[in-house]
């Protein structure tokens, strides 16, 4: 690897630890930003000619800290720039520093920069986008990017953002153990949602938000080794690897969703698998079941099998029934009919869906099952009606593509009936 | 003489690696790997799951005691390890607790291997 490359990994990894160490000090994100952007600049310049240091956060952190200070006095005094040599010459400066700052102050500041993303009033997307600007540190090039807009459009977007959570007054003092928890909820959620963001894209937008999942992975390891202990974070992070370990064969060469079904399992990601699956295993020895883990386990077992058939799908509906426990909602119980419908047939997963039409008459999914369970119990004209909605309501070309063929097979189905 | 190479580094920027740029250094190792397999020189190597998959099992209490994540004390120093065939992490734990029992005192990081090669080590660099 290149010495650009591996400062450049370095500084994005020691990032949301030294700007979440800088928000403590300042107290100002934008100053704790410019900081964090300036000590990098003087790592560009320094680390090739002293070597890296021992802790890359830690001399950043210092340097950063110390390069803000001075900015703000410039500012206020207007006095001439000191000499940049006074600045720049810092041999050792992590070791002073590493000494004061234990791993408690990284682990909440951490959480602190990741938690002032999550503020309830941003919408979704916006908290992709702070996460993905703040912690991240991707560009807003980048950003706008995967969300296809325009650069000025999502600069504005997080500007916007961040003047929301300024004025809502970020929290400072060290979270109580209630609070941190509640802190790491919603932080997780956050993540999940940057994950999906990317790895629910369809074909077209797919290289856009390639970052994505893998921005979200990091972030919860880095949020693992943080809380080492918490089976919830384990969950996450065993899920999303579980996924994510599927990302390449998902698609067709025509951009086609595959279904898990018919997806070239040798082509699985196995050391996101195994890895995950070892996640799993940290996770139960807890016996504190979250919607997380217990979401992790049902793709633990289609990571298991080794063909479709071997899918223990009586175990699935057994985990879809506890998540409906932990974690409610119609779209869990629309995946639990998918398998029920292989455990006890399609008209018994027909009756547990019947009833989420109310709730789920604009969801895309709702209507592709229903289409696909009449399919399977011939009811054909039905079928059609269902998968007509479904199509309707498709967010992406791919949706609508897949379910055209199912269209297709119906019709076909009819020509050999007459 | 038969030595034990350690490799350390910043997990959060080699866990970033793309694959490409996995790939690139892999490739690049393995061009130093190569003469030292051929020549009988080349033992088993191994590359661990990041420290977020480890458990560690403190053996200097009655029964030990199991905690999540790596082994972080610096106190004690690495003195050996073993590659043992699991079924899961509650197996591992017992053959850990076994091996407490036996060896009591410091404790075990069971960590999960990514990555395992055999290695090609000659009878003569064995027996030496």
């Amino acid at each position: 690897m290149s010495e650009l490359a591996w400062i450049d990994a370095a500084l994005t990894a020691a990032r949301p630890q030294a700007v979440g160490a800088l928000l403590r000090y300042f107290r100002d994100l934008d100053l704790a930003e410019e900081a964090f952007q300036d000590a990098s600049l003087r790592a560009l310049r320094s680390w090739p000619q002293k070597g890296p240091p021992r802790d890359p956060a830690a001399w950043l952190i210092m340097v950063g800290r110390n390069a803000a200070i001075d900015q703000v006095r410039r500012r206020s005094r207007q006095e001439a720039l000191p000499d940049e040599q006074t600045i720049s010459d810092l041999d050792d400066v992590e070791t002073p520093l590493a000494e004061r700052l234990d791993g408690a102050d990284y682990r909440d500041d951490v959480l602190r920069l990741l938690f002032i993303c999550c503020h309830p009033d941003l919408p979704a997307t916006q908290q992709i986008a702070l996460a993905l600007r703040i912690v991240s540190g991707l560009s807003v090039k980048q950003i706008a990017r995967a969300f296809l807009v325009g650069e000025a459009a999502m600069e504005q977007r997080i500007t916007r953002a961040k003047a929301k959570i300024a004025g809502a007054g970020v929290p400072f003092e060290a979270p109580g153990p209630v609070e941190r928890a509640e802190r790491l909820a919603a932080v997780a959620a956050m993540i999940y949602l940057v994950f999906n963001e990317g790895y629910s894209a369809g074909s077209a937008e797919r290289d856009d938000k390639a970052a994505l999942p893998i921005e979200a992975m990091r972030l919860a390891r880095l949020l693992l080794r943080l809380f080492p202990a918490e089976p919830e974070i384990m969950g996450l992070m065993a899920l999303m690897l579980l996924h994510h370990s599927r990302s390449t064969s998902r698609f067709d060469e025509a951009g086609e969703i595959i279904l898990l079904d018919d997806q070239d399992r040798s082509r699985w990601d196995r050391r996101m698998i195994t890895e995950g699956l070892a996640l799993i295993d940290k996770a139960i020895r807890h016996r504190q079941r979250g919607p997380y883990q217990v979401q992790a386990a049902i793709a633990a077992m289609h990571a298991r099998a080794e063909r479709p058939q071997d899918t223990d799908w009586a175990h699935i509906d057994e985990l879809y029934a506890a998540l409906e426990q932990l974690a409610p909602s119609p779209i869990v119980t629309l995946n639990r009919a998918v398998a029920v419908s292989k455990v006890r047939g399609p008209e018994a997963a027909l009756a547990m869906i019947e009833p989420l039409g109310n709730r789920l008459g604009g969801y895309f999914h709702f209507f592709g099952l229903k289409g696909a369970l009449l399919m399977q119990l011939g009811r054909a004209a039905e079928a059609r009606d269902a998968f007509n909605q479904a199509i309707s309501l498709a967010n992406t070309p791919a949706q609508a593509a897949h379910i055209r063929q199912h269209l297709d097979r119906l019709a076909k189905d009819v020509t050999l009936q007459e | 003489m038969l030595y034990a190479f350690l490799c350390y580094n910043n997990e959060d920027a080699v866990f970033s690696w793309s694959q490409e740029q996995d790939d690139a250094v892999m490739s690049a190792l393995h061009k130093v790997h190569a003469p030292l397999e051929k020549a009988g020189r080349f033992g088993p190597s191994v590359r661990l799951m990041p420290t977020t998959a480890a458990t560690t099992l403190r053996k200097d209490s009655d029964p030990p005691l199991v905690l999540d994540g790596p082994y972080a004390e610096t106190k004690e120093q690495l003195l050996g390890f073993y590659v043992i065939d699991c079924e899961n992490l509650e197996a591992a734990l017992e053959v850990a607790k076994d091996l407490a029992k036996a060896n009591p005192g410091g404790a075990y990081e069971v960590r999960p291997l990514r990555l395992f090669a055999p290695g090609a080590l000659a009878p003569e660099a064995m027996a030496r």
